[in-house]
Parts: C-alpha cells; structure tokens; sequence
C-alpha cells in the first residue's frame, strides 16, 4: 500500500474566469418566472382563508412574497458565481454546482460534436449554451451556459480548429 | 462487387408458426364466446384458421419486401410493406456482428444476424433469418471488408492479401466452462424467481376460474381443518415442518438457479481470433458473438457475497455494444483469477500486481458514510422506543451497528491505483467489484463533490468510459486533482481519431502483422 501523495496539481482554482454577468440577470428573470405560480398559490389560499378568520390578513401572501422576493435577490449571484470556467490550449475546464460541486476537463481530442444553443431568454441577454458531447457515458454531453453570444461561437470554432489541426 | 439478396425464405414458415400461437386465443375466446358446441367450435376454428393466414400473408409480403446488400463500403437493408425503409451501415463503424439461433429457427438451420454499432439497441442492424451458411458467409464477408477496407486505407503495399485474419479465424480457445463448472456456477445463482413464476399463475387460475385463491377465509378455513392434524402433533413436529420448508425453498432456488444457468451458458466457449474475441453459449437459444480486440474500452471484474469467499470472479468487457439486455459483455462468467488473468492479457489489458501502487479511499469518507447509515436506524428507533412495545428498539439500534460494521468492511475494498496506462477502482459492498479502464480510451474526467464531501475533504472522481462508468469513490481532493492532471496529460496527448493506434501496438505482441490494419480502422 502506497501512501505517498501524488504529484501536486498543476492547475489552481483561482485561474477560473467568470461567465457573463447578463448571466445573472437570466437567472433572475427565471427565478421570478418559477416564483409566480407559488406567489398564486399563496394568493388563492390568502383569499380562501380570509372569511375564516383565524389567521392576521396578509400573512400568507405576505410570507410568501418575502421569501420570493428573498429568493430572487438571492439565488441568482449565487449561482452565478458558483459557475466558473477554464479554457485551456487543449481542453476546457466547467465548474458548477451550489451544494453538490461538480469540476469537469472535457480534452478537445475527445470532443465528438459541439453545440451552442439560446433560449429565447438567452437571446434577449445575448448569451449563449456550448455544449461539447463526448463519446464517454458518463458526462456525455457537458454544457457551459451563460457564455456571451460572441464568446460562445468563438470558442466553438478554436475548439473545432483544434480537432481539426489534430486529425490532419 | 454488391449483391441484393433476400433472406431465407424457411423465415415465413416461423412467421406462420408465430401466427398460429397468436391464432390460439382468439380462436378460444371466439369458440367460448359463442356458445360451447358445434358451433362454437366451427366458430372457434374458422377465427383461428383466419388469423394464421392473416399472419402468414403478412410474413409472405414482409419477406417478399426485405432484401439486403452487401456493398462496397456498407451493409444496407431495404424493408417495409407499405412504408419503406432503408438503413445502411458502414463497415469500419460495425461494432461487433452476432448470429443468434432461437430453438425454433435453431431446428430449422437458421439465425438471425445482428451488426451492432454502439447506437443503441433497437438502432441496430438485423437480418431475422439466414441460414446458418450464409450467416456465417455474411459474417466472414463484413470481417473482410473491413480489413480490405483497411488495407486500402493503410495505402503501405495494397498488393497484400487480406486474407490472414480470415484465416486464422478458428482461434486458441481461451476460456470454455463443461457441465460441472456449469452445475457449480448455477448453484451461486440462487434464485426465487419460480415463486414469482408460480405467484403468476396463480393469479391466472383466479382470473379464468371462479376460485377467489387470495380469499384469506377459503386458506384460513384450509389449514384449519388440514391445521387440526398438525396442530394435534406438538411444538416439535411443527418446527420439523418448518425446518422442512426452508429446505425445499433452498433446494428449489439453488434447482431454479442450475436450470437457468445450464439453459443460458450451456456450451461456453471463449476464443481468440484473429480479429478479435468470439464467444458462443445457449442451449436452446445459441448465441455467437465476435468482438473485435481493439473496441474494449474497459474491464469489469465482478464477484458475488458468496462466491467470492470460494474465489470465483466474472470478467466482463465494456464496450460500445450491449449484450442481450447487459450493458457490458460477459466474457467469463465463473472463472478463477488464474483463468481471468490470461483473458485480460489478450485484451491488451494488465491486471494490478504487486507493483500497483494502490492507495486507499479517504478515512474521514468511511467515517461518514457509516454515520449517514447508522443515522438512518437510529432515527428509526426513536419512534419504535415511543410506539413499539418495550424493548423493540434495540432492533433498529442492532442494525445500526450492523451497518457501521459492514461500512467499514466495505472500507476495506474501497481502492484506487493508476500507473502509467490504466486507472483501476475497486469498491463493494460485502465483495470487491474491480474495474480496469486505459487512460488513453477515457473522455472526460470530473471531480464532484455533495456538501458532506466538500465540508470534509474528499470527492468522487469520475472518468467518462465509452459505454461504462468508472468511478473513484471518498479520493482525497489534492489526490484528486493530481488524478485528474495525470490522467488528462495522456488523454489530451492523443486524438480520438487516433485512439486505436495504441490498442494496435499492444496487440502486435500477441498477433503480428495487422497493427497496421488495426491502426487504419
């Protein structure tokens, strides 16, 4: 049984660069958007239970939208620093995760397709998805949002001149 | 050269026989329906009678409207009555080609053939029945081309024949299981599934009859008058009876368990090949599979709670095509490690020595994951202390030291090595499942952590396998980035393209002078 440490790594946490800020403003607006049904619920249970009488008027809908609008103050910044990436000469580091962390290198050499995608609430911000797919089960397809559109296709093409430059 | 061919026209005539199975219950239900008599039975006959036919038309036209074509560059199936549909399949992206006989083509002298190509079981290419010679032509013929094809890619001297890979084709048999392996491996497989099968049928004898067979009274009222002459014999008698039962459930599971295993593995033989490994097995359905060497993305080695303690594995090759309904192909399914080990040579693999430096799961990883599980029975037995009747919470509390104990047992297999080509894992329960994978065959590697994980140090590493997994479980984070760096250096060094330059080197020792058809594929 060997115990000795492996060699130390060679990449550091704090080389990761931060994705577009407008990220955060998508957030956002999703989590407003994912808060409003709550919200009407919390409405429809504030009216059903006004003529009972049991509880203060507005405590429902009241606590409701504190917790929304905490939520959507909150969330968003959070996330978005949680998310980090690393574009190296040959291979690209994602970093996400709140709770469970997930740091994953795809190399280009094993990049089977790539991917950029937006969302209608991707475009209004200008922001784009690079998905790179691999031929692994595991992680066979990872996805970097919250790129700037222009970013996006730019790396795309350095990623596909690398594939290329490797094959010929 | 392409030929459009049909395949073999003895395929209708099980088309039939399939017809006339689905024929028997409507037959039935038509001969019931309308009354039990004369009628009835002309009735009963003339529906059944109209259902084969229909199905036999049906197999007709559909054999009439399948051909296929072995072309220059690709395989390619034209089928469809009304819609038509026509698939083509390159042969360098054929994974692996099987001929699988069912017993009643089996009678008939006919398989089915099967090209796999890794996009997912019902997204590959079958021909429903050739005959056993054309199968096998058709076999020879893919394997073929693909070296020609390779050849001509290779471009070094395109006057070199192909043939020396088609002719080394009966290979050394590498691992082969007779009737007493047979019989012992069964008797691991311990099985219930009759009881299952039994609880079924049940089920039916309740929807046909009228007998209610889950009426608690109808058995109540059974044993109690079976119940008065057992209960007259006395406490001794009674645990007699009882002992008795567990035998015959012994005996049925281990019975239950040889059976399967004869049918499914009847006839296991393994071989080398040129091109790669074949194996073939079934009794009443045969099986024949060829997987070129060069595909194998990884090795699982698995073992089971009791067999383990008798030194019997199972090896399994992890590869882009699906064996039956496993995601990974059975290669050796009861074998001792002497027997594995040659296997995993010929694979171009390396089983860890003495020489791997293994290194252990984080303790601090042991630790908690036997805290979450004790967790688990100790909060169960807080309510069983309040409701229970006294004293039955110490079963949830036995459990919870049961499983620290088996949490730090499990500790014991939880390893990890790398050396210069391989990553390997090893982890499980109450018996070590191993995994071997290369470095050069991975795709992705990432480093993920729950909330416990990064409050406490460790993460699970997992590398991205081409129709696998392979995973580090409770690895220290420094060591785990150091994995990762090591792993990537050899992985980014590399394009997939080239990927099977590698495999071709390591099987040059073995096999000399077609790595460089090999490198070509």
């Amino acid at each position: 049984m060997d115990h000795t440490p492996l060699p130390a790594p060679s990449e550091g946490d704090d080389e990761l660069t931060k994705v577009h800020p407008n990220y955060a403003h998508a957030l956002r607006v999703q989590t407003v958007f994912a808060a409003i049904p709550a919200m009407f619920g919390a409405l429809v249970a504030e009216l059903a239970l006004r003529d009972l009488d049991v509880l203060p008027p507005g405590l429902i809908a009241g606590t409701a939208l504190l917790i929304a609008v905490l939520l959507v103050i909150r969330i968003p910044m959070t996330r978005y620093n949680a998310r980090g990436y690393q574009m190296g000469i040959d291979r690209l580091r994602v970093v996400r995760g709140l709770m469970f962390r997930s740091d994953t290198v795809v190399p280009f050499g094993r990049v089977q397709h790539i991917d950029v995608n937006q969302g209608p609430l991707e475009r209004f911000f200008g922001i784009a998805t690079l998905t790179l797919h691999t031929a692994g089960n595991h992680n066979a397809s990872v996805s970097l949002p919250g790129l700037g559109e222009p970013l996006a296709r730019d790396m795309r093409e350095a990623i596909r001149a690398h594939i290329r430059r490797e094959t010929v | 050269m392409s030929e459009t061919r049909r395949t073999a026209p003895l395929g209708i005539l099980i088309g039939a026989i399939g017809s006339a199975q689905n024929a028997i219950f409507p037959a039935a239900a038509a001969g019931v329906g309308s009354g039990i008599g004369g009628a009835g039975l002309l009735i009963g006959l003339a529906v059944g009678l109209a259902v084969i036919l229909i199905g036999t038309a049906f197999s007709y036209v559909g054999w009439r409207r399948t051909t296929y074509t072995i072309g220059e560059t690709d395989i390619r199936v034209e089928s469809g009555v009304l819609s038509r549909a026509a698939r083509s399949v390159p042969y360098e992206r054929i994974q692996d080609v099987s001929l699988e006989a069912k017993p009643l083509p089996r009678l008939l002298g006919l398989v089915a053939v099967k090209f796999e190509t890794g996009a997912g079981g019902a997204d590959d290419l079958a021909l429903t029945y050739l005959t056993n010679a054309e199968g096998e032509r058709l076999r020879q013929l893919v394997r073929e081309r693909r070296d020609d094809e390779a050849a001509a890619a290779s471009a070094a001297d395109p006057d070199a024949p192909a043939a020396p890979a088609a002719a080394a084709e009966t290979g050394e048999v590498l691992f082969a299981m007779g009737p007493g392996r047979l019989v012992t491996f069964g008797l691991f497989e311990f099985s219930l599934a009759v009881f299952a099968v039994l609880g079924g049928g049940l089920q039916y004898v309740d929807n046909v009859t009228s007998m209610d067979v889950w009426n608690v009274d109808l058995w109540y009222r059974w044993l109690k008058e079976q119940g008065s002459t057992v209960a007259t014999l006395g406490p001794y008698a009674q645990g007699l009876a009882a002992l008795a039962g567990l035998a015959t459930l012994l005996v049925v599971g281990s019975l239950s368990g040889v059976v399967r295993t004869l049918m499914r593995d009847w006839g296991f033989t393994l071989t080398r090949s040129a091109r790669g490994f074949r194996r073939q097995r079934g009794l009443f359905t045969r099986t024949d599979v060829v997987m070129p060497a060069h595909r194998v993305q990884g090795l699982v080695i698995g073992t089971g709670l009791v067999r383990y303690r008798f030194g019997w594995h199972g090896l399994s090759f992890v590869s882009l095509a699906q064996d039956d309904k496993e995601q990974s192909h059975v290669v050796a399914p009861f074998a001792k490690m002497e027997e594995i080990a040659p296997i995993v040579t010929a694979a171009g693999f390396r089983l860890p020595g003495e020489s791997t430096p293994w290194h252990r799961a984080s303790k601090r990883h042991c630790t908690d994951m036997a805290v979450r599980d004790a967790a688990i029975f100790v909060l169960a037995a807080i309510p069983t202390a309040i409701l229970a009747p006294a004293g039955l919470f110490l079963i949830p509390l036995g459990l919870a030291v049961l499983a620290v104990g088996a949490n730090l047992y499990a500790w014991e297999f939880r390893r990890h090595a790398i050396d210069d080509a391989q990553v390997y894992a090893t982890h499980g329960f109450l018996s070590p499942r191993q995994e071997i994978a290369t470095r050069l065959k991975l795709h992705s590697v990432e480093i993920a952590q729950g909330p416990v994980a990064r409050l406490r140090g460790y993460a699970t590493v997992n590398f991205g396998l081409a129709g696998g997994s392979f995973a580090m479980r409770g690895v220290p984070l420094a060591e785990a980035h150091a994995l990762r760096s090591q792993v990537l250096g050899t992985i980014a060094a590399t394009d997939f393209s080239r990927l099977d330059a590698p495999a071709g080197q390591a099987l040059r020792s073995a096999q000399s002078g077609f790595s460089a058809n090999l490198r070509a594929t």
